[in-house]
């Protein structure tokens, strides 16, 4: 099912990328968005749960191990099973994307490889100690002794945030590219610090970090929850409930206040983007705050209006200034103005309702030490972690599509960046038709692991059997 | 620092072909374990050998793409426009090998372990082969430097291509098989060890025979790599190691025959280490051959780059060697208990 829908999701977009125009003269950069637009978007679920799970894992092993909650050490073995799944395949379709650095973008990496490599260089040390440490961790379950188990899965959550954090930054250069200067048109006082630790840097990360915490624990959750839905309410469901979405509950204020501190950053940095953000076409004082609607000749219609709402969101008082695309010429601005406009309310209006859950659930804990006993909040958690990742593709879709035509802002162009040899559009239909086949198998495999049981011991070393818990 | 930073770049290729290409060796003989009955002792001594280590292993492939275009960065822009073609499909394989093996190991039903176990198999084939195209095609010379100045189909359907492919596979099954044999000996089964000395000396007979073969190609079909490699163009380093190679396989053929499991891990790696030095140094300075091809010191970022990516690769490694060697000693040492 998933697969069909990414198939329809991604001939859909494609469609719509040729209809709006905005590859320049050949297909070939079209393709090229597509492709790296589809493996990204399906590779940062799970490089999401691989950021977010295994502090998750470890929160339930630390929790099993001192209590000698068997419910507990239950949760952790299969966790960390699932773990085991989905990093694999997270590690793999990662990779794909080394590879799409240069295959589509060799005019990005031909020219500016030298400003934005060191950080990928940094990432692939974080990722190899988090591969190790996993394979160490899953796999030496039953060796070690229970206190070292634990602190070898210590690095697995510190490396796979700061792999997190090292490939954002290289994201937020293309935002906001610092640490070059260009001479007669050739690169020069290339500084790769600089470029590294620009200005975007900051909000990004953090954003994108606590939304890796949120997918991951509303995910979570919300597997739960369904099974809470079908009747199965015991203390393993409601503790594997529970625990992921008191993590997740906690992360999305915060997330809410960096959001806010992102989009100021983004009006400083890219005022294009902000204004197709909020589908603004004239620069000027007392702007209202735009919901929904779609944008048209160069007018947002059927929106939603607070009057000097925006001004009051980016300068706290009603008279401040905002750039509109206006101030633009149309070869230099965001062509798909609808689409940045309504994902960016997407990401919002789905970020404020999960707040809601976790006020919810606050407020039921507070009151009664318990989870809210109405069936419609088992509802709203089963349903989170799709709203979770719809909003986190969501974000994504605004900073991606914002920036347009740019591949790195004001400097290079997408058309300019793109592989130019032939054929190479047939790569979208390979990475998709492969892409179908994985999610389909990935969530038939995950579901499988669910159900299954009696669990084995260690969990990747199915040759030990027992554990006859549930 | 470029010639360093290549070094190290190099060092992470042989270290990938040396763990990563036995770890797709092994998928080729999970292949031809035979029938799901018999075969089910030898795919377990292959899945308890490469499952703690293989994404551990893998990571060395990403990290010599991130120092190619970050120290290099035209180099990985001509390399990976011209031969996008086998780059995708390594990718695939990539994919397929790795997500195939995972599942293999989380679904209990026969008929789904088949499937899976198919796919991790075919694509522990091609993914080496489709990677050995690549190297021959640099090799040969049919990557000019540049964005997508090659002939996309060409640059690796050719000869050399072909031959280098083949080499990647059977050097990665004989590597394998070597591993394999002490891993079997190790865990007390003995008839599996004496199975895979038979594969390891087979593979390596005709690991021998394609390289050799591969001197023939050379010559015919990369001028420039043949006069690197036969010395004509000096130093003489490049035919040392051919030299070198030839002996350690020899002398691995030796020990296999003697039953000495663990010296001959040292010198198949060798044999198989040297070849990719030989290539090396007798294309050194050129990365990109042919004319006009591209120099390390046309390639190479500015110094800021460099000093910063050396500086990060030194702190990456004291953080890295300690945990491999944990990795590797915790699941080489007795097994469990």
């Amino acid at each position: 099912m998933a697969g069909v829908a990414g198939v329809a999701a991604a001939k859909a977009l494609t469609a719509f990328y040729v209809a709006a125009g905005t590859g320049g003269g050949t297909a070939d950069p079209v393709a090229a968005r597509s492709q790296m637009g589809f493996s990204l978007g399906w590779h940062i679920i799970l490089a999401c749960l691989g950021v977010g799970m295994p502090g998750l894992v470890l929160f339930a092993e630390w929790r099993g191990w001192r209590t000698g909650d068997p419910w507990y050490q239950l949760l952790a073995r299969r966790w960390a099973k699932a773990l085991g799944v989905l990093f694999a395949v997270g590690a793999v379709s990662g990779t794909i994307l080394s590879f799409e650095m240069g295959v589509l973008w060799a005019g990005l990496m031909d020219h500016y490889g030298s400003v934005i490599g060191l950080p990928f260089s940094i990432e692939g040390f974080a990722f190899f100690i988090e591969a190790i440490f996993l394979g160490i961790y899953l796999y030496g379950w039953d060796r070690l002794p229970p206190r070292v188990h634990l602190l070898s899965g210590v690095p697995i959550v510190l490396a796979g945030i700061a792999s997190a954090f090292f490939v954002v930054t290289a994201n937020a250069w293309m935002n906001d590219p610092r640490g070059f200067k260009i001479v007669n048109g050739r690169l020069t006082g290339v500084d790769p610090w600089a470029a590294m630790f620009n200005p975007a840097t900051g909000p990004e990360a953090t954003h994108l970090i606590l939304a890796a915490f949120m997918v991951t624990g509303f995910l979570m959750a919300s597997v739960y929850a369904v099974a809470m839905l079908r009747g199965r309410t015991d203390r393993y469901h409601r503790l594997g409930l529970l625990i992921p979405l008191t993590f997740a509950a906690v992360m999305t204020p915060i997330q809410i206040v960096v959001g806010d501190w992102a989009a100021r950053a983004v009006a400083t940095s890219q005022p294009l983007k902000l204004a197709a953000m909020e589908g603004l076409y004239a620069s000027g004082r007392h702007v209202p705050e735009s919901i929904g609607g779609y944008f048209s000749g160069g007018q947002l219609h059927w929106a939603l209006r607070i009057p000097d709402g925006l001004s009051l969101l980016l300068h706290l008082t009603p008279s401040g200034y905002v750039t509109g695309l206006q101030s633009a010429p149309a070869s230099d601005r965001p062509p798909l103005v609808t689409l940045v406009h309504l994902a960016f309310d997407t990401m919002v209006g789905l970020g404020t309702a999960l707040l809601l859950l976790g006020a919810w659930l606050a407020l039921a804990w507070w009151r009664g030490r318990d989870l809210p006993g109405s069936v419609w909040f088992l509802r709203a958690t089963a349903v989170s972690g799709v709203a979770a990742v719809v909003a986190m593709e969501a974000g994504w879709i605004v900073t991606e599509v914002g920036r347009q035509p740019w591949i790195v802002y004001g400097v290079l162009r997408v058309a300019d960046a793109v592989n130019p040899a032939p054929g190479l559009s047939w790569g979208l239909v390979a990475v998709v038709t492969v892409y179908a086949v994985l999610s389909v198998v990935t969530v038939y495999v995950l579901r499988r692991l669910a159900r299954s049981r009696p669990v084995p011991v260690a969990p990747q070393e199915s040759d030990v059997t027992g554990y006859k818990v549930v | 620092m470029a010639t360093t930073l290549l070094a190290l770049m190099w060092a992470s290729v042989t270290v990938y072909a040396l763990l990563a290409g036995a770890d797709f060796g092994a998928g080729a003989w999970d292949l031809l374990a035979g029938r799901t009955g018999p075969g089910a002792r030898r795919r377990a001594l292959i899945e308890h050998s490469i499952g703690p280590v293989w994404e551990a292993n893998h990571v060395w492939l990403i990290f010599v793409l991130v120092l190619m275009w970050t120290a290099f960065p035209p180099l990985f822009a001509a390399v990976s426009s011209t031969l996008y073609i086998p780059l995708t499909l390594v990718a695939l394989g990539v994919i397929a090998r790795g997500s195939a093996f995972a599942f293999r190991k989380a679904v209990s039903e026969r008929w789904q372990q088949r499937i899976f176990g198919a796919a991790f198999a075919f694509s522990s084939l091609v993914t080496p082969f489709f990677l050995g195209a690549v190297a021959g095609g640099v090799a040969s010379g049919r990557v000019p430097p540049g964005v997508a100045r090659g002939d996309v189909v060409t640059s690796w359907l050719n000869p050399t291509s072909v031959l280098s492919g083949a080499l990647a596979v059977v050097t990665g099954m004989y590597l394998a098989a070597v591993y394999l044999t002490a891993d079997a000996r190790r865990s007390g089964q003995l008839d599996l060890a004496a199975e895979f000395r038979r594969r390891a000396l087979a593979a390596g007979v005709l690991a021998g025979l394609v390289a050799a073969a591969g001197l023939i190609v050379v010559h015919a079909d990369a001028p420039q790599l043949w006069a690197g490699l036969s010395g004509r163009a000096l130093p003489l380093v490049a035919p040392c190691l051919v030299a070198l190679s030839a002996a350690a396989g020899v002398a691995s053929l030796a020990l296999l025959a003697a039953r000495r499991y663990l010296l001959v891990r040292v010198t198949a790696a060798l044999a198989v280490a040297a070849v990719l030095w030989g290539w090396g140094a007798a294309q050194y300075p050129h990365l990109l051959a042919g004319r006009p091809g591209l120099t390390v010191a046309q390639a190479a970022a500015g110094q800021a780059t460099l000093q910063a990516t050396t500086i990060s690769v030194g702190v990456g490694i004291v953080l890295l060697v300690p945990s491999l060697a944990w990795l590797f000693l915790l699941f080489q040492r007795t097994e469990r208990g």
